[in-house]
């Protein structure tokens, strides 16, 4: 009853949001003895999104999909769904399903029986039960496969059953637990374009945990940063790529080139810095900045110029020596060891398909980097 | 079934092929000594069971004389007789006998599966550091020997026993219970005997079961007594088969159990063949009561079997990743 009232007080007294967030995780931490695992976390996640919690192994990611799903209880911090603090509600009373990274078919129900497990827990009648789980099986483009067993599936097909299973009990909230990890790179991008038509066709809010950038960035349309069990960003991708709150962001979103650097002065939204090279250069920056405050110049490596001759009226241009070029096919990126003693990687598209390169190993080159280009991070 | 039946015939076709000689003499050992102490032994007894008892030495006829040739083969084998089988139909003495070994076995088993199941969950579902320990719990009473083992029960079990002493302690009966030679003292035996034939199997088919099985279940809005039965159950089933099969067919044969802590009013099979072989000397009947048993028992022996090959087979194609059809269809995805 206490909650309901907070709910009413909540859509009333915020009128300026426009909708009250299906899923508020508020201030959650949690600890496995002595390491915290998920450390004051603090995310809202709306109706209909596709949300994706970034971050390296260990992070804290999957321990707060687990706390979503109910596998696991917060130390501090409270999860409310639809505005109903779930912190107390056992997994099975959750209108949540979880697609599990292994997928966790039952080995002895049939592709039917493992879809129809949820259904029948909520004994509903037979036929709608036969109904559901026909359709289930169709959007999954299983039909014809429900009488087989799981070790009779590719991995593929498996990953559909999971999927299948986990969307028939019309969740409000679906947790995807790293779900394309276990297939390979060709299934791997088919999957991901189904899953988005599928999220965009049931309107419904997936959440999913992954440690793959591209996974995450092509997927969702927001990403929560995470690192030892802190969320450090939550954004849209493009935010996260272009403008990353941190320098850990910057690395771990992308490739990136990190020079350190301390400031000289500040004036109208620009910066003149000093490399630790010892080289000028000016970057534009929103705040301001003190002088003599040590930053970090973070440049994507499609973003810096690479030529044989420098640009007439450049805001940074380095002279440097080409070290290696690594071709990618779509792209070559090419490593400089620049004059000052910094390395620095640019990347070229190969727009042609004529073959002969434009630079090669041991090449004097001009790097350049417009000022808007960069990005000056303090922390 | 049929999904994976290709693949296990692909790799049947090398080893059938190119069998070699090294390959041979693997086998050769395990046939050798299922001639030498199964094949042998048996055919003596199945010769046994179609002979007359006689008051001689061997007590029985025909005996097959090998020096007279043609003549003694052909004289040894029109005097064999059915005479030992029409005996078992016709006295009720050996039906009783087979019945209540069947009556006991089934008690048994089942008693053992209510207290080996508990017993494996709880040890599978142990932090793992303990597990070996209590497993080496379980095995321990083994390495003592079996006979010394009944004799200690006959003296628990008895008149002014520790059991009685504990039950009249305690306060639960006034006067001491009679438990010696009676059925109740057979299945304190059996159970006690047997619980580690169930409990392993049981154990071994829970400690690896994934828990993530579990969390699915409870996840798709089973509660955790619902999941027992309709997750961990099912999976657990190869190793129920397993174990009860490992205790009833042993428990169908026992002798020295029911012999020892049982009473005297009636008999278990292997005590009636005791019977008729050492002290009516009719070997001829003692033979053909342990054919017949054999092939009562041969029936969830081959269950046992054709389970376990079963099962092989699962995890064999689950092990394969299956090149034709899975990635070919999901590949078809427009």
């Amino acid at each position: 009853m206490m909650q309901d009232s907070t709910t009413i007080q909540d859509e009333t007294g915020g009128a300026e949001t426009t909708r009250a967030p299906l899923v508020r995780i508020e201030s959650v931490t949690k600890r496995f003895g002595d390491v915290t695992a998920v450390d004051g976390v603090t995310l809202d996640i709306g109706e209909g999104e596709f949300f994706a919690l970034l971050g390296p192994s260990g992070c804290g990611k999957t321990t707060l999909l687990r706390m979503l799903a109910g596998f696991e209880n917060p130390d501090h911090g409270r999860i409310l769904l639809d505005g109903r603090d779930i912190v107390d509600v056992p997994p099975h009373r959750r209108p949540v399903n979880m697609m599990f990274q292994s997928y966790a078919l039952f080995p002895h129900l049939s592709v039917a029986g493992n879809v129809a497990f949820g259904l029948k827990q909520e004994a509903l009648p037979k036929s709608e039960i036969e109904v559901r789980v026909a359709e289930m099986l169709a959007l999954v483009r299983l039909e014809g496969l429900g009488t087989r067993k799981p070790h009779q599936l590719s991995g593929g097909q498996r990953q559909r059953v999971a999927l299948a299973r986990a969307l028939v009990k019309r969740p409000r909230l679906l947790l995807l637990d790293e779900p394309l990890s276990a297939l390979d790179r060709k299934l791997r991008e088919e999957t991901r374009a189904e899953l988005m038509e599928l999220q965009t066709r049931l309107g419904l809010t997936f959440v999913v945990v992954t440690h793959d950038q591209d996974e995450a960035m092509s997927m969702a349309g927001r990403i929560g940063v995470m690192n030892h069990g802190r969320l450090v960003q939550c954004d849209a991708p493009a935010e996260v790529y272009e403008h990353p709150a941190s320098r850990w962001v910057a690395d771990f979103v992308g490739d990136v080139n990190l020079i350190e650097a301390h400031v000289v002065e500040f004036r109208d939204g620009e910066v003149a810095l000093e490399t630790s090279g010892g080289s000028r250069f000016t970057a534009s920056a929103a705040e301001s900045l003190e002088k003599g405050a040590a930053v970090c110049i973070a440049v994507r490596p499609e973003k810096v110029g690479i030529g044989t001759q420098s640009h007439a009226g450049s805001d940074n241009a380095f002279a440097g020596t080409v070290v290696d070029i690594g071709y990618l096919g779509d792209v070559s990126v090419h490593r400089v060891r620049l004059d000052n003693g910094l390395m620095m990687k640019a990347t070229i598209a190969n727009r042609t398909r004529s073959s002969a390169p434009r630079l090669a190993r041991g090449d004097r080159v001009w790097i350049d980097i417009p000022s808007g280009s960069a990005l000056v991070l303090t922390r | 079934m049929n999904a994976f039946r290709p693949t296990s015939t692909i790799s049947r076709q090398p080893r059938s092929s190119g069998r070699s000689l090294g390959n041979w003499l693997v086998i050769l050992v395990p046939a050798l000594w299922l001639v030498a102490f199964f094949a042998v032994p048996f055919l003596t007894v199945l010769k046994l069971s179609f002979s007359e008892a006689a008051l001689a030495l061997p007590p029985y006829v025909p005996v097959l004389d090998l020096s007279e040739g043609w003549t003694g083969l052909r004289d040894f084998v029109s005097g064999l007789t059915l005479d030992g089988y029409r005996l078992l139909f016709s006295d009720q003495l050996y039906w009783m006998s087979y019945l209540r070994s069947l009556t006991i076995a089934l008690t048994s088993t089942a008693i053992l599966l209510l207290i080996g199941y508990p017993l494996a969950y709880g040890i599978a579902r142990a932090p793992r550091r303990v597990q070996p320990i209590l497993m080496i719990g379980i095995i321990l009473p083994f390495l003592t020997a079996f006979l010394i083992r009944i004799y200690a029960w006959m003296n628990i079990l008895q008149r002014d026993g520790l059991l009685n002493e504990l039950l009249l302690a305690l306060g639960i009966v006034s006067t001491p219970p009679v438990w010696i030679s009676t059925d109740p003292a057979i299945y304190i035996g059996m159970v006690y005997t047997y619980l580690p034939f169930m409990v392993l199997p049981l154990y071994a088919s829970l400690e690896r079961m994934d828990h993530t099985l579990l969390e699915a279940a409870s996840d798709l809005g089973c509660p955790r007594w619902k999941s027992f039965w309709l997750v961990t159950v099912p999976l657990s089933g190869p190793g129920i088969v397993a174990g009860s099969l490992l205790c009833f067919i042993p428990i169908m044969g026992e002798f020295v159990i029911p012999d020892l802590l049982g009473g005297s009013h009636s008999m278990m099979i292997g005590q009636t063949v005791w019977l008729e072989f050492f002290d009516n000397r009719d070997w001829p009947v003692a033979s053909a009561l342990a054919i017949v048993m054999l092939l009562v028992l041969l029936v969830p022996i081959l269950l046992y079997q054709r389970l376990q090959t079963r099962e092989m087979a699962a995890e064999a194609a689950a092990r394969t990743p299956r090149a034709t059809a899975g990635p070919a269809q999901a590949g078809e995805a427009p």
